[in-house]
């Protein structure tokens, strides 16, 4: 083994030619920085810690998780790009994936190396500086697999030297960072019975954690957590409980073995708490509550697990026995605000939730969109459905739609507006009832739902709203509804895309546009920021191509 | 146990009928109530509830129809959708998982059950209708049918063919009552709702005319004359878009209920070609 004296001997000779007497002493510290720089980008691929993921606020450069740190932010703290100049931004490159269907992904940049994924199983790393290929995988999608809502996939999640993604035949794998070789492979479920992975992952620990989709086929829905090292499963929790565990009698009869609740977005995490939130989405069937009379636990809630464990601390459900498809798999925000340690969700049932992050405990709950399935609240301050709001054989109009308020599209706040900012929907929807038996591997609605006339046109929006209030403090309208997620910045800028095609640096204060470019393909992703060179970069994919954004 | 030789046959059927082009499960009364339900949950979105047309989709009660002459067409077309259109090929909706072949073929019997109970006879007289729709009516001024008359407002050419008589005489007396309907973002492909949009230029230049298409930023419109105008909105003094249709309201005192029928019988003629 090499002494580290005698490493740092051999990198000496370079800096003391560089600094040796030439440079005045007020430009040493700016050639060192360069220097710095330059070294950091040759020497690509170190190593990502557990350290680094929990500290990733001294790396502003990179984005090292699905929002960017632990706590759900989506908030960059760069700001080399901002409210000034974002008027001058142009487009850096663009990196075509030649795949079809919608492309969700949250890249991950790190030391220069950015890492994606894309529809039908593909994986990749990129010169993030150029948007050049430096490798590419794609797992073959079996013939007969059928996912709910599109081909997609959010991203990877990275530690030590390897990234690990979900596929849509249910595979937990993990790449080598550098040469996307298959370094484990794990089969977490069947996806013939109707499992997929579509979310992110989340590294913690030495553990990736990983939730399954599927709530439209009527699975078990879990958490799981996996050796990164080995790819050994060392917890599960079934977000459905079984017979003798606590909450199995929210389950009429046999409903809780087909009964849903999948974890279909990425959760965040609380070192000092040592929990990670993890959201989960609707009950199955999703439309029809008759069969599964109860509150469904763990459908549509937000659960603090044990991150060494997998043990249940605490739940809070937001709907309970939804009978309109309102998945809370929305990214939890953690947030210190006037001295509480908070959770801020916006959810697709159409209310601003705001959870005391310590014990669950319900602090608000405030409508952000048009709502009018709940008239009423219970005591612990949490919206109750009237009566009226379930569906019906011939239809019946409730608002938010299916579709949510807002879905998966990950939202942020930004710690100097101290705002959450979120994509909104305004849309009703009429649900009707369709009787389904279950079927493994076959759809399991028991309901169609389709738009409500009345609610022409649908509208879209970019809303600002006050994580202590509740209260909606300024919005953008967009063209149509969006599914673009949305990344503030340290420049006092926000950013989101549109269905339209268009990428729009905003405002963070008045929400007013700044600057926008047409990218050729409707947003259903979250943007995120990172820096090479010292040079500021903001990312989205649009789509079907990856788009990088810079100053001139 | 017991259902295992059952569902062999009818595995065995549907292999000799697909191969003939045939529905295995034609005028099967609960394949049919099986249909209705996938028809709600895959369908209705476009089609409606009861496939009488929802604004978006054709009505599929006709007998008729444009794309789809027999079984095995309807089969193919629910399968793989229609290019050029907003009908999109099974399970890529962004709505539904997609179906199995069985449970298409539960919707094509579905459709032809529907079909028995809907009567289509059309009361009105095609030849005064089409005097009209060229003539009195000025309907022909926004309206293109074969290729003949106006850009502005929707081509009507296959409209009698995919839309109900009831919805076609809606949209002549009350206009603005549903624009054509805005689609879903997995179909946007084919956005353009009609609405109309007045702007006022830079230069204090007043434009009327439809929206061909609109982001944020942009509005693309076309005005009586038919001129296209393509306009930065942050360049204009002021832009209003309103979902009252360009379209008059035709009141009895205009066109008759005679009349309207007549449009309709003109309508449906060329629709059914």
């Amino acid at each position: 083994m090499m002494p580290l004296s005698t490493s740092a001997t051999i990198y000496r000779p370079l800096y003391l030619s560089v600094l040796g007497g030439l440079a005045p002493r007020s430009q040493r510290f700016r050639l060192c920085a360069v220097v710095l720089l330059a070294l950091s980008a040759s020497h690509t691929h170190a190593q990502v810690t557990a350290e680094r993921l929990l500290n990733s606020a001294k790396e502003p450069q990179n984005w090292l998780t699905y929002s960017g740190d632990y706590s759900g932010k989506r908030f960059s703290p760069l700001d080399q790009i901002n409210a000034a100049n974002a008027h001058t931004i142009v487009a850096k490159w663009v990196y075509q994936t030649a795949a079809t269907g919608k492309f969700e992904t949250t890249p991950l940049v790190v030391d220069g190396v950015l890492y994606a994924t894309g529809p039908d199983n593909r994986a990749f790393a990129l010169d993030a500086r150029t948007g050049r290929p430096i490798w590419m995988y794609q797992r073959q999608v079996p013939s007969d697999i059928r996912p709910c809502c599109g081909r997609v996939n959010r991203g990877v999640a990275i530690l030590g030297d390897k990234v690990f993604f979900g596929t849509l035949d249910a595979h937990v794998i993990a790449l080598d960072a550098k040469t996307g070789a298959v370094r484990w492979d794990t089969t977490a479920a069947d996806y013939r019975t109707g499992h997929s992975f579509t979310v992110a992952p989340l590294a913690v620990k030495n553990l990736i954690v990983i939730g399954i989709s599927g709530g439209e086929y009527g699975v078990r829905g879990f958490i799981d957590a996996y050796d990164a090292d080995t790819g050994e499963r060392k917890w599960r929790f079934y977000t459905v409980p079984g017979p003798g565990e606590r909450g199995h009698d929210t389950w009429e009869g046999d409903s809780w073995k087909v009964g849903g609740a999948p974890a279909w977005n990425t959760g965040t995490y609380d070192p000092v708490t040592n929990q990670i939130c993890w959201p989960t989405g609707n009950p199955a069937p999703s439309n029809r509550g008759a069969g599964r009379a109860g509150d469904n636990l763990y459908s549509n809630s937000l659960l603090a697990l044990n991150a060494d464990t997998g043990k249940l601390n605490w739940y809070f459900q937001f709907t309970k026995h939804d009978e309109h498809d309102w998945d809370a798999t929305q990214v939890p925000i953690l947030i210190d605000a006037n001295g509480k340690k908070v959770i801020a969700q916006a959810d697709r049932n159409g209310y601003f939730y705001v959870i005391d992050r310590t014990n669950g405990k319900l602090i608000s709950a405030t409508p952000y969109g048009k709502t009018t399935w709940s008239d009423s609240k219970d005591s612990d301050g949490r919206p109750v459905a009237n009566k009226n709001a379930s569906p019906t054989l011939n239809g019946h109009t409730v608002c938010p739609g299916a579709l949510g308020t807002t879905n998966y599209m990950p939202p942020t706040y930004d710690p100097q507006t101290r705002l959450v900012y979120v994509t909104a929907r305004d849309q009703c929807d009429i649900f009707s009832t369709a009787p389904q038996p279950y079927e493994a591997g076959h759809a399991f609605y028991g309901s169609a739902y389709f738009p409500s006339e009345e609610a022409e046109p649908y509208l879209g929006f970019l809303k600002a709203i006050d994580p202590v209030t509740g209260e909606v403090k300024k919005k953008f309208q967009h063209t149509s509804p969006t599914w673009s997620g949305v990344l503030s910045t340290a420049g006092g800028l926000v950013f989101s895309g549109d269905a339209e095609g268009n990428f729009i640096a905003f405002d963070a204060a008045s929400l007013k546009p700044l600057w926008h470019f047409q990218m050729g393909g409707a947003v259903y992703a979250g943007p995120m920021a990172f820096a090479v060179d010292g040079k500021q970069y903001v990312a989205i994919a649009a789509g079907s191509a990856i788009y990088a954004f810079t100053l001139p | 146990m017991s259902r295992q030789p059952w569902a062999l046959a009818v595995l065995f059927l549907a292999a000799i009928c697909i191969a003939q082009g045939q529905n295995p499960l034609a005028n099967n009364r609960k394949a049919a109530k099986a249909g209705e339900y996938e028809f709600r949950i895959n369908c209705a979105l476009c089609h409606g509830l009861g496939a009488r047309g929802g604004g978006r989709g054709p009505d599929l009660t006709r007998a008729q129809k444009k794309h789809t002459h027999n079984d095995a067409e309807m089969f193919q077309t629910i399968s793989n959708g229609i290019p050029g259109t907003a009908m999109p090929a099974n399970g890529t909706n962004g709505q539904g998982v997609g179906m199995t072949d069985t449970e298409i073929w539960q919707i094509v019997t579905y459709i032809r059950s529907q079909e028995v109970k809907a009567s289509a006879k059309m009361s009105g007289d095609p030849v005064h209708g089409k005097q009209l729709f060229f003539g009195d009516g000025n309907c022909s001024m926004c309206h293109m049918v074969d290729g003949k008359g106006g850009r502005l407002g929707p081509d009507l050419t296959a409209v009698g063919g995919s839309r109900t008589r009831e919805a076609i005489i809606d949209s002549i007396r009350n206009p603005s009552r549903r624009l054509a309907w805005g689609l879903t973002e997995s179909t946007k492909e084919f956005p353009q709702e009609y609405e109309t949009v007045t702007v006022v230029t830079e230069d204090g230049k007043q434009i009327q005319g439809v929206t061909l298409n609109e982001d944020s930023f942009t509005v693309q419109i076309m005005d009586s004359g038919e001129h296209i105008y393509l306009l930065e909105k942050d360049k204009l003094k002021s832009l209003k878009t309103s979902r009252e249709s360009m379209m008059p309201k035709y009141e009895a005192n205009v066109l008759s209920d005679k009349e309207v029928d007549d449009i309709v019988a003109f309508l449906a003629s060329v629709g059914a070609k």
